[in-house]
């Protein structure tokens, strides 16, 4: 049953068509994340369901309610702000309590709630304290205590950790990841930061131009993205894409020419007709060195070690470079020549259009 | 020169500068002070006379004279009174116009300031027919009326660019929990604008408080403030310097004595937007 369903979502701007008909449904408690390059219309699409921005088309229903109309101060959804937008001049405690306050809480049952909330997100010490007298992780947590104390139906977050040094960041991450668990409660977030998007979300949205490009669990738009902006946007560092020259097809397999070296690839695991010519793709992780009988030989450019593990970049030709995905003490020199076998159940294709026509197979 | 003398002198050319041009500012305000404590005789003697002996003289004459105040309580209620209305209406004025900026926004602003723009003298006979038919001429609500008008423009481009500067989020977050309009400007706006406000006010308070134009015209006796009350000793018989300085005095010292202790607002109020 959906929860939140959000119908041909239009906002338009003066010259600027900002959401392109969305159409989104997410279930109660799902932790969904928007995620897009900037300008995608991520957090125009979360203002918008939150009545900051006004659509100009489309329907937004929530728990059986069209609030498509309705006020933002009456849709009973909860914001956390990257700039975290504490009120200045009120303490922490006020801070929590400002909504119930509104609410016309009783002054015992928002006590109970603001000890509580601030007890959870370690907040006790500071209840007495303005929001200037704390630090960026300390607001951010006032943030999103604000955010829980109503208990709202669901709870929306623009870019929230964006204005955290990296290794907060990550500890808030983490935070985020328990509170949901134990909360429960539907959470939408939006970032342009894919590794948040990836570890956070039950299900992953892709923002492109005002539209979404695919919605799917993070490991679905991994594996199986259906267009080249998908599969280049997810994961770290990017998929490699290798124009092709040439593909025959030969009986059951495809025949795939890559500066003259040939890579075979099943041919019942296309989508429908050849086109004439096709970018192939495919993750570091799954190429690998070997010493003989390799798909493809390439000179090594440049070894990134990281310790766990090391990343060559490797010359396939005068203008192309890939990289692969190597064991974190590895040898390499650069300037080496090197055989890579190329894992060919994880390859994807790509047509002139850019859009996916192959499939994983299911086993792999 | 080192380096460190050359910035050590200019500090000292800069801090000459600046006081000098501060005295020359305070040396009228000086004058007409010590020339309050004076005789008449003494007030135009040639060269003048720096060393005297002060009266009061000169004080009581003006009170017996012109119950100094009834003036100031005229005063009192037209520049608080009608700053007071005009903060009542601009408030709501400049939170719609910097918070729902639509597209003749800027137009609308620049049509209030334009108002500043023409000479009031332009509109005396209009207005004075206006207040003389309605019985109002020399009444404070006449005055109350003028002076709000007058320093609406004023107090809505001060309010607006205050606001403007307000980050938008925090509206918003009110928003978010639930917060009418009236909430957010009323727990949110005010709270954080207490300095931008109450300096916006003194601004209009002294504004009012020197206003002459609109008093000498509109007032005779009973509501007339301070300003018509100055003017009043500047009379065919011949200049009293004397008494008119000590009425200017007192005109002047209940703002000044207001002004000290707002002077932190004041300063803020006079420069915000310019260095923020």
């Amino acid at each position: 049953m959906s929860y939140l369903t959000i119908t041909d979502l239009q906002k338009h701007y003066e010259n600027y068509h900002a959401l392109r008909g969305i159409n989104l449904s997410i279930s109660e408690g799902e932790f969904v994340v928007f995620v897009g390059p900037s300008g995608c219309g991520k957090s125009t699409l979360l203002r918008t369901i939150a009545g900051l921005e006004s659509s100009t088309g489309g329907s937004i229903e929530l728990d059986g309610r069209d609030i498509t109309e309705v006020a933002s101060s009456k849709r009973d959804l909860a914001m956390v702000f990257q700039s975290y937008a504490l009120y200045p001049h009120m303490t922490v405690a006020d801070n929590l309590s400002f909504a119930l306050r509104l609410a016309k809480v009783s002054d015992a049952e928002i006590k109970e709630k603001v000890r509580s909330v601030s007890a959870s997100l370690q907040l006790d010490a500071l209840l007495e304290r303005k929001p200037k007298e704390l630090s960026g992780g300390q607001r951010q947590r006032v943030a999103i205590g604000r955010a829980i104390v109503r208990q709202p139906k669901v709870f929306l977050f623009d870019e929230p950790l964006s204005n955290l040094d990296a290794a907060l960041r990550v500890q808030m991450r983490l935070e985020l990841a328990r509170l949901h668990k134990k909360l429960g409660t539907t959470m939408i977030y939006v970032t342009h930061d894919q590794v948040e998007a990836m570890t956070l979300a039950d299900r992953v949205v892709i923002l492109n131009a005002g539209q979404i490009e695919q919605v799917g669990t993070p490991l679905e738009l991994y594996r199986q993205p259906n267009s080249r902006f998908v599969a280049e946007f997810i994961g770290t560092p990017k998929m490699n894409l290798i124009p092709a020259n040439r593909i025959l097809r030969n009986e059951d397999t495809l025949s795939i020419d890559i500066f003259g070296q040939q890579i075979s690839f099943p041919a019942n695991r296309l989508k429908g007709p050849l086109p004439d010519s096709v970018v192939i793709g495919i993750r570091p992780e799954h190429m690998s060195l070997v010493e003989t009988d390799g798909d493809l030989t390439g000179r090594i450019e440049l070894v990134e070690h990281l310790g766990s593990e090391a990343y060559a970049h490797l010359q396939l030709s005068s203008d192309q470079t890939i990289i692969i995905k190597a064991p974190a003490r590895t040898e390499l020199k650069d300037g080496q020549e090197v055989c890579i076998k190329i894992d060919t159940s994880e390859l994807i294709l790509f047509n002139e259009n850019d859009r996916v026509i192959s499939v994983i197979p299911e086993e792999a | 020169m080192t380096l460190n003398q050359q910035r050590k002198l200019k500090t000292i050319l800069t801090g000459l500068f600046a006081w000098s041009v501060a005295l020359v500012l305070f040396f009228p305000i000086f004058w007409m002070f010590i020339t309050s404590f004076k005789t008449e005789l003494q007030a135009i003697s040639v060269p003048p006379s720096l060393f005297f002996e002060p009266t009061l003289d000169n004080f009581r004459i003006v009170q017996e004279r012109s119950d100094y105040i009834h003036h100031a309580w005229n005063s009192v209620v037209t520049s608080f009174g009608s700053t007071i209305i005009a903060l009542i209406i601009a408030i709501p004025a400049a939170y719609s116009m910097a918070f729902f900026p639509g597209k003749r926004t800027k137009d609308i602003l620049l049509w209030m300031l334009s108002t500043k723009m023409l000479p009031a003298v332009g509109v005396l006979v209009p207005i004075y027919i206006l207040c003389r038919n309605y019985g109002l001429l020399d009444s404070k609500t006449a005055l109350v009326i003028i002076f709000t008008l007058m320093n609406l423009p004023i107090i809505v481009w001060m309010l607006f660019s205050y606001f403007k500067d307000l980050p938008k989020e925090i509206l918003e977050a009110a928003r978010m929990d639930g917060a009418t309009p009236w909430d957010e400007v009323v727990k949110v706006v005010l709270p954080l604008s207490v300095g931008a406000i109450s300096s916006t006010a003194l601004l209009s308070i002294v504004l009012c408080w020197n206003e002459a134009f609109w008093s000498l015209n509109l007032t005779a006796s009973d509501a007339a403030p301070l300003t018509a009350m100055i003017a009043s000793y500047s009379s065919p018989e011949g200049l009293f310097w004397a008494k008119l300085s000590a009425a200017s005095t007192l005109a002047c010292a209940p703002i000044v004595i207001f002004g000290w202790f707002c002077q932190k607002q004041l300063v803020q109020g006079l420069t915000f937007g310019a260095v923020k």
